[in-house]
């Protein structure tokens, strides 16, 4: 096959999401019509403006609306394959030089809303800020562009990024939704001005902030996407406390939250509002996996830690503890229904994923007597978030207990726990995250390769076949390989050495007000922010 | 009078120094460190790189007594410096703060003044009749109820009563608006304050009537008191001029020390009602470790406690001039 064939197939295929969005009560198609503010609650108040700096949602949901990127998911339906589009180029590039060179056109007209036109230069100086920062500049997603290794802009309107090797990786990260579109004249006089102020050439232009209160956005008259966006304008109210952004939604004093609540919010909001109520539902690209501190007996013995995956009842808990939890999915490394993820069927071969669980329990109390350890006793170090993290917590206590283990819970503020995960190591299991924006598999599933590769590994393993495995896919150009390396790798890291333990993936619920149209749900509350779509039906 | 109250304003330094020992050591001990916090809270993967550019820009590497010396000057100099969080001036983000706590603090110190002082002179004077079982009653239940717990139930019965009454439900507003020039930000300041005052407030009258009631009792049994009526004064005057004046002592006392306590306590009661005041910041910057935010907070609030204080203690000497001169 054709490398460039094979990149659109990889586009296809990482754009994930359509397999997996549940998109129950997807709202009906109908004519936009322009006027109104969106008012909408944020958990809380990001850090700064500067989107190449941050890593928390709460930047994305008010300030994405400022901006452009180079590329994105495509609004309107961002849960079908093949959704990328361009947002500021003329046409998705086709890979060139063996797939090492994309090369893409700015459209022109373009302006930053300082009245300056947005050229290639701009997007050059962004994304070397992203992906070479200069000393003293933070850029926490540098590693997703491992495989860049130059990017220039040979005139206004053309941007070249040349790759090491051939990777499929790169399109989804250059999508990334952090990757704001910023000014070349601006960071060449401060680099770190971003950080304090706004200026891009999105949708919506900067209207007001009121520190931890809200921030507000109007209608930018000169965006480049003709008659959008049909909002007037929008406010994004900060409101730290589930139960108010609950109320408020209840109340009609916001009309929707992007990150999602669960089940019995959407419930009892269903039950208040009725019909004045649309709720939108999709798998999450987000996932606990119970690491084991490999550095510490007896999770150093392999068949301890095949007995930990084998206990737990994933299928079953997908069932029950998805009514009182934000988690459904059964998967494996890969997040579920992306094509490079394992169907049911593969899952099924996988120690802990098999049909019959008395089967299962029965092997992992094998494995505990043959390793000394039946009556093992250990602490499982957990977040102290409820959800999901201690809902997943105590179910996971429950699964091994019934092989006779007894656990118990220690539960830490964020601060805290990152600190111990990362560099004290002071626990036995612990449950870690993995949350991602764009689907990228190729690159997600860096959590399970050795830890002197990445700083995000916190069980103290080294395993080189599956950093070979890793390296692999990501260089390699064939969608089929890529698959079939996933799974050697995926059955490497989750049974044969069972080194972490994917528990469920995450679910994404949102109930918003039935006046809100054009916006859809997609599997990551990072993508799919930037409103131009979305519009109020006031005859609603 | 002069001299005691040079004596007063003295005492504030060492105070305020072991307040800003305590809290900067204190901080410190919390493992973590807002670097992390920030790059690692929201479970995507991060470079090690950035983890170390953070901490060398907000200056966590510094030795300790270089940190604690740039809190100390800057608290003495008026400079608060930065957040860490933030990276803005800790005054541009606490300004606004403060107004809307000392909006709700005030409003409070009325609802529960407004209250507490006739309920608890009642009480008093009706001693041991139903009216005083009554107040009694009232005023525990205030004491019992958690601020917050009574706020939830206010925002829970706002909205079913108006969804059963008009089938839409209504709740008050979320959001603080701090111009007050146009009638609609009026509206909806009132609209949005008057709940948190009514929650803390009645908790607030609640201690304060109980002190007047048991204060009022104490004076109404002095000699002076029975020398009056002996005298054939009429009640009203033996209350209101010779008997309330003096139990004030006690209960101006408690006022001072909740109205302080309101600038920086209503943690939770804040967050209820989505109040962007200096508890809900407070509890920010400790869960984000924002240590400078933290810093200030602290002392702000521990300077509101002092000068408060400082204000009793110069109405306590005005009330009763015998102690100026201990």
């Amino acid at each position: 096959m054709h490398f460039s064939a094979l990149v659109r197939s990889v586009l296809t295929l990482t754009a994930g999401a359509a397999v997996a969005v549940g998109m129950t009560g997807l709202p009906a198609q109908a004519a936009s019509k322009k006027g109104g503010v969106l008012k909408y609650v944020v958990p809380a108040e990001p850090p700064s403006f500067d989107g190449h700096r941050e890593t928390t949602f709460a930047l994305i949901h008010p300030i994405a609306p400022f901006y452009s990127l180079l590329i994105r998911l495509k609004p309107d339906e961002p849960y079908k394959s093949g959704n990328f589009e361009c947002d500021i180029c003329t046409e998705m590039p086709k890979p060139t030089d063996g797939g090492k060179t994309y090369t893409f056109k700015i459209k022109q007209g373009i302006k930053f809303s300082d009245g300056s036109p947005v050229t290639a230069h701009d997007v050059v100086a962004t994304y070397k800020k992203i992906i070479f920062p200069p000393k003293g500049v933070g850029s926490p997603r540098k590693a997703f562009y491992v495989m860049v290794d130059s990017v220039s802009a040979p005139d206004d309107q053309t941007v070249v990024f040349k790759l090491k090797y051939p990777s499929g990786a790169f399109i989804p990260a250059v999508a990334n939704p952090y990757n704001f579109i910023y000014s070349k004249a601006i960071l060449d006089k401060d680099i770190h001005w971003y950080e304090k102020n706004i200026m891009g050439s999105g949708p919506f232009l900067f209207e007001s902030r009121q520190a931890g209160a809200h921030i507000k956005g109007k209608r930018n008259p000169n965006y480049h996407e003709k008659g959008k966006p049909y909002l007037d304008g929008f406010e994004a109210i900060f409101a730290d406390k589930q139960s108010l952004r609950v109320q408020a939604i209840q109340g009609d004093r916001a009309a929707i939250e992007f990150r999602g609540f669960p089940p019995n919010s959407r419930d009892d909001l269903k039950k208040a509002l009725g019909d004045k109520l649309t709720v939108q539902e999709s798998n999450w690209n987000c996932v606990l996996i119970a690491t084991p501190n490999q550095k510490r007996k007896p999770f150093d013995d392999v068949r301890v830690r095949r007995a930990l995956t084998l206990a737990i009842d994933r299928w079953g808990g997908s069932q029950y503890l998805s009514k009182i939890a934000i988690v459904k999915a059964v998967g494996g490394v890969a997040f579920p229904g992306h094509e490079l993820a394992a169907t049911d069927d593969e899952l099924k071969q996988l120690a802990g994923y098999g049909p019959d669980i008395k089967k299962s329990r029965e092997e992992a109390k094998r494995l505990l007597k043959e390793a000394g350890q039946e009556n093992l006793k250990f602490t499982l170090y957990n977040r102290a978030v409820d959800q999901p993290y201690k809902f997943v917590g105590t179910w996971l206590i429950d699964q091994w207990r019934q092989i006779g283990l007894n656990v118990d819970q220690k539960a830490e503020p964020t601060g805290p726990f990152y600190s111990n995960l990362r560099t004290k190591k002071d626990f036995d299991v612990a449950l870690n995250f993995n949350c991602q924006a764009v689907v990228n598999p190729l690159l997600d599933v860096a959590a399970f390769v050795s830890d002197d590769k990445t700083g995000n590994q916190h069980g103290g393993y080294q395993d080189r076949e599956l950093d070979k495995l890793f390296d692999a896919m990501n260089q390699s150009g064939d969608v089929k390989e890529q698959r079939a390396l996933m799974r050697r790798y995926e059955k490497r890291a989750l049974d044969e050495q069972a080194h972490q333990f994917v528990t469920l993936w995450w679910y994404r619920i949102i109930p918003h007000r039935s006046y809100v149209k054009g916006w859809h749900i997609t599997p990551s509350h990072y993508l799919n922010q930037q409103l131009v779509t979305v519009w109020i039906d006031d005859a609603s | 009078m002069y001299q005691y109250i040079l004596k007063r304003i003295l005492l504030m330094i060492p105070t305020l120094f072991g307040a800003a020992v305590l809290v900067f050591f204190l901080l410190r001990l919390i493992p973590g460190d807002i670097c992390e916090l920030r790059l690692a809270g929201s479970g995507g993967f991060f470079d090690q790189a950035a983890l170390n550019t953070c901490r060398a820009e907000i200056g966590i590497n510094d030795p300790m007594i270089v940190q604690f010396g740039k809190f100390v000057w800057g608290f003495v100099t008026f400079d608060l410096g930065k957040s860490m969080w933030t990276n803005r001036p800790i005054v541009e983000e606490i300004g606004l703060r403060f107004e809307l706590s000392l909006m709700i603090a005030i409003l409070a110190t009325i609802t529960a003044t407004i209250i507490a002082i006739p309920l608890g002179t009642i009480s008093a004077i009706k001693q041991d009749t139903w009216i005083d079982y009554a107040v009694r009653g009232f005023s525990i239940a205030g004491i019992a109820m958690p601020s917050f717990w009574l706020g939830i139930l206010i925002i829970l019965g706002i909205l079913f009563t108006t969804q059963w009454w008009s089938g839409v439900p209504w709740m008050p507003p979320i959001e603080y608006r701090p111009d007050w020039t146009s009638w609609d930000n009026i509206k909806n300041n009132l609209a949005l304050l008057i709940w948190p005052a009514l929650a803390t407030g009645y908790r607030y009258s609640a201690v304060a009537t109980r002190m007047t009631r048991s204060a009022l009792l104490d004076v109404l049994r002095e000699d002076y008191i029975r020398t009056a009526r002996a005298k054939g004064l009429v009640e009203r005057l033996i209350i209101v001029r010779h008997s309330l004046k003096n139990a004030m002592l006690p209960v101006v006392t408690v006022i001072g020390i909740e109205f302080a306590f309101l600038m920086g306590g209503l943690v939770v009661t804040e967050q209820v009602f989505n109040l962007n005041g200096l508890g809900r910041l407070f509890v920010q910057s400790v869960s984000n470790h924002d240590y400078t935010m933290t810093q200030a907070l602290v002392m702000v609030v521990v300077s509101v406690f002092v000068f408060t204080n400082f204000v009793v203690d110069v109405l306590y000497a005005w009330l009763d001039p015998r102690i100026r001169y201990r």
